[in-house]
């Protein structure tokens, strides 16, 4: 299949993959990033969420040669430096997690969701994030404290 | 801002699961990683007539592909339950052989009957279907009361009838006479239905074996290490506890589905063994779906009597539970002692009998999913109260309300021994966060609106705080259910708390933390909690059954005790002043009334230099306590659910969910919501979503999210969550156990509440809109006329 050539939390990355490969794999096994989760295997909860050309992609959906020359950002690169995205401050504040596993997934969802609604100048409300994370499962939270993180950041960024 | 008890803590553990380093057993790989891929029955009952390993032997990559033959060969033991019940008839319960690996027969779909071991997880899963089975296919059965039909196709020729035991509860002849005196009886049929657990993190091993030191190490999804290495050792002969590490580092989510010990990590350690290489298995979800044990699924009849003020007379209650094909490690106490003693609820109830008979299905096993037990009896309790009302023509409320237990200690009919609770204080916390006086101005403006606006009530209580051991052990356990813990100052005064416990989301790492800030005064980044590892925590009993509160926390208080009365002797000796005039506030230790003291890391110090204890006294500051509580916790509290049901589509709203709790003292109110919040979008998901479907023949429809439905964001509602407070006075803090509440609850609160809005009780669950328009169809003809 040749030489993957793509760009991965702002690094450049080069690597010789199968065909077959998905992006969540490459992530994972080739590149050691663990952060983005496997959570199923028909597309549905999300756990796997990473950000392509600054769109979220739910990376065990994507053969990794299908994003060839992109910029892939995953929850370790989503921080500039070493503080916290205004994302991540918020699930912390707001409890928005317990196990941790669908947390990735739901940050990098979240802040697909915020720019799209601030680029699109329309108001994210409770019931838009609930609809939004229709592509989400978490078994933990019940959804109410990542509702109010993702409310709680959308006013800060 | 305060760090004790009682405290918002953000959650320490928060910062590497938010920027992706979290350390789950997925993401560990070793140096000489092989993986595996099991293969797996596709007929839900089948003889195995042979394997024919060649063509997959023979794949580049692959190492191995093992069989049950082997297994058992090389003296691995078959898979045991942890409680004996004995049935009503005095006999022993039946249970069939379970190997990990089933030589010639295979009684469920996803059963595995071999390995494969190979270079890559895709190398293995290629190789596994190259593994030819010739199965001989069987006859199966897979509901539960077809199961003990006449002429049922039988799953162990051991259990006849597929009947595992027939056990009962409370005085039957008290029960009958009970009813025959009651002025209005009524009679129920309820099924609950039969969930999958779904933590969000699929269950994982990796296994490795040192050669060298005949030693093993299991990274693996546990609630329980320990646990999992007494089991793994003394029963499945994998290798003795001192040559067995079992590591759960960080586990997504368990719900009960995480407590046993599977197939899978038995078979990883054998191969690691067989192979010399370290053996990774992850789960599919379609394999979580076939493998992970299931919770629920009874058919259960009923018949609440009650005289003329509609007080209850009596409770006779037959439950028909399903195990599966095999009996797995806590499915036998689930429908028994988390089930039958729960069948008085909030309620003074004179006379209760309970029978349930457990079966063996083709079907994977059934066993303790969120709540377990309880919430199957407080389904049928709380949709019985709303049925009588209905048919009394009585307020749901009130009927509650005169019935409720008033006075503690209870003594129920039915073993447990209730230390608390304030049920009327949370019937009208309840009623005033949920606004019932204005429900019906609201059910007309809604029937303005075409929708059908209806209100539930679930009053429940829970036995938690999983277990006295002595009396879990007379009723079978085998196992005692104490909580230890070890408390270590540091020289430099942190402080390590190693738990028992282990946190697959319960945010121990900060709760625990908050008692020794409490106690000590010190800030909270001094503080670490151990858990999750055989080889650096003391032997303990992990996490489930809301324990970790209860008992687990108990633990480290009898710890700190330990820890303080050496610092004050300590700090008294250095100061010389008396004991008793110590007092440790804000982490430094002062003599009262002078300004005399010491600082907390001058006290760890001091202990650990040695250069100036009291005569006699050992140094070093460590102190360790097990904890065995003398009776179970009695969290309780009131749901009220309010919904409005399309009648044009059946789809079902939830506008409303109120919770009112009593879980005792709160350690940390933002982890203890958090909690309610999740059990009752469990409790949501059963009632109005999720299923797991058997056909007649076995095969599992209901294998991937496309088909068993979750509960997403939009499903659930935002909840309103008030606690009221009577402490358990059976543990140190008072104490009761979250974790439950909510699954336990939810369920009955809201099919109540559609059956309100629908004007019927003729709905089960999940109430999906097919079915509450089908129910509602039946119901009001007239309206689907028109
Ligand atoms: S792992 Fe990608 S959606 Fe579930
Ligand atoms: S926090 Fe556990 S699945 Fe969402």
């Amino acid at each position: 299949m040749g030489q993957l050539k793509l760009s991965v939390n702002g690094r450049a990355v080069s690597r010789d993959v199968p065909g077959e490969t998905l992006l969540v794999d490459l992530l994972r096994e080739h590149l050691r990033l663990t952060g983005t989760h496997v959570g199923c295997d028909t597309g549905q909860c999300g756990a796997c969420v990473v950000h392509v050309d600054g769109r979220a992609v739910k990376a065990c959906n994507v053969l990794a040669h299908a994003v060839a020359g992109s910029q892939v950002t995953t929850i370790e690169g989503l921080a500039d430096g070493g503080g916290l995205h205004p994302m991540q401050q918020a699930f912390n504040e707001n409890h928005g997690l317990q196990c941790g596993f669908c947390t990735p997934g739901m940050i990098m969802s979240g802040v697909d969701m915020v720019q799209r609604y601030k680029a699109a100048g329309r108001d994210l409300d409770e019931p838009a994030i609930r609809h939004e994370l229709e592509g989400n499962i978490c078994r933990c939270t019940g959804y109410e404290n990542i509702v109010k993180s993702i409310q709680s950041a959308a006013a800060r960024m | 801002m305060s760090t004790g008890i009682g405290a918002r803590v953000r959650r320490k553990e928060d910062r590497r699961f938010i920027t992706g380093k979290g350390r789950y057993t997925d993401d560990i790989r070793n140096d000489n990683q092989a993986y595996a891929a099991f293969v797996r029955s596709p007929h839900a009952h089948a003889a195995v007539k042979g394997i024919d390993k060649a063509a997959a032997e023979a794949m580049e990559g692959v190492i191995a592909v093992l069989d049950g033959h082997q297994l058992t060969g090389d003296g691995i033991g078959n898979i045991i339950t942890g409680w004996a019940i004995t049935s009503r008839d005095g006999s022993p319960m039946n249970i069939g052989a379970w190997s990990a690996l089933a030589t010639d027969r295979v009684r469920y779909v996803g059963d595995a009957v071999a390995v494969v071991i190979a270079e890559s997880p895709a190398l293995a899963r290629t190789a596994a279907e190259a593994v030819a089975v010739d199965y001989e296919p069987l006859a199966a059965v897979a509901q539960p009361v077809a199961a003990l039909a006449s002429g049922a196709p039988q799953v162990h020729d051991n259990v006849p009838g597929n009947l595992v035991f027939d056990w009962e509860i409370g005085d039957e002849a008290r029960a009958d006479a009970g009813l025959a005196a009651a002025a209005h009886v009524t009679e129920v049929e309820i099924s609950n239905n039969r969930l999958a657990p779904n933590a969000i993190e699929p269950r994982s091993a990796i296994a490795i074996h040192d050669e060298a030191e005949d030693h093993y190490t299991l990274y693996t999804t546990s609630q329980n290490p320990h646990v999992a290495r007494l089991v793994l050792s003394a029963f499945y002969n994998v290798a003795p506890e001192h040559k067995l590490r079992v590591i759960a580092p960080d586990v997504g989510g368990g719900f009960g589905s995480k407590i046993y010990i599977y197939p899978e990590e038995i078979t990883c350690l054998w191969a690691a063994m067989k192979t010399g290489r370290s053996v990774k298995w992850t789960a599919e979800r379609s394999e979580a779906f076939m493998t992970d044990a299931h919770g629920r699924d009874h058919v259960t009849r009923a018949r609440m009597g009650f005289d003329k003020n509609g007080r209850i007379t009596a409770f006779k209650v037959d439950t028909i539970a399903n195990l599966g094909a095999y009996v797995s490690l806590f499915a036998t106490a689930t429908p028994t002692y988390l089930y039958g003693t729960l069948l008085s609820g909030q309620y003074d109830i004179p006379a209760i009998y309970g029978t349930v008979k457990a079966v063996n299905t083709n079907t994977v096993p059934v066993d303790a999913y969120r709540g377990a037990g309880r919430p199957e009896a407080t389904y049928l309790i709380e949709r019985t109260m709303d049925i009588a009302a209905r048919e009394m023509g009585m307020d749901p409320a009130e009927l509650r309300r005169i019935n409720f237990i008033k006075a503690f200690p209870y003594q129920t009919q039915v073993l447990l021994n209730y230390d608390s609770g304030d049920f009327p204080a949370l019937l009208d916390m309840a009623q005033k966060a949920a606004d019932t006086a204005g429900f019906a101005q609201r059910k007309a403006e809604a029937a303005a609106r075409g929708k059908l606006r209806g209100i539930g009530y679930s009053t429940f209580i829970e036995a938690c705080g999983l277990a006295p051991s002595a009396a879990a052990g007379s009723l079978g356990a085998g196992v005692g259910l104490w909580e230890s813990a070890e408390v270590r100052v540091n020289p430099v005064g942190t402080v390590e708390v190693l738990t028992g416990c282990h946190s697959h989301g319960q945010s121990h790492e900060t709760t625990f933390a908050q008692l020794v800030s409490d106690r000590f005064g010190i800030p909270i980044e001094n503080i670490s909690i151990v858990h999750g590892d055989t080889d650096k925590v003391q032997f303990g009993m992990g996490t489930y059954g809301s324990r970790s509160g209860p008992v687990g926390m108990s633990a480290v208080m009898r710890a700190l005790d330990k820890v303080e009365a050496k610092v004050r002797k300590i700090v008294a000796h250095q100061l010389e002043a008396s004991e008793d005039d110590i007092e440790i506030v804000a982490g430094e230790a002062r003599v009262a009334g002078t300004d005399r003291k010491m600082a907390w890391h001058e006290i760890g110090l001091a202990a650990y230099t040695a250069h100036n204890l009291p005569a006699d006294m050992e140094p070093g500051l460590k102190e360790g306590a097990f904890f065995d509580p003398v009776n179970f916790s009695f969290p309780s509290g009131c749901f009220i659910c309010e919904v409005e049901v399309d009648p044009e589509t059946g789809v079902t709203e939830i506008v409303r969910f109120v919770s009112a709790d009593d879980f005792g003292t709160i350690i940390n109110p933002m982890v203890v919501e958090g909690q309610v919040h999740g059990g009752v979008t469990q409790g949501i998901g059963q009632a109005l979503l999720e299923q797991v479907v058997y056909d007649e023949s076995g095969q599992l429809l209901t294998g991937s999210y496309m088909d068993y439905c979750m509960p997403r964001a939009d499903d659930v509602p935002s909840y309103a969550i008030a606690h009221g407070c009577t402490p358990s006075p059976n543990n140190p803090l008072g104490i009761k156990g979250c974790g439950e509440a909510g699954a336990i609850g939810a369920p009955p609160a809201v099919i109540n509440a559609i059956a309100d809005a629908i004007g019927t009780d003729d709905i089960s669950m999940p109430a999906t809109p097919q079915k509450v328009w089908e129910a509602l169809h039946r119901a009001r003809p007239a309206v689907a006329a028109e």
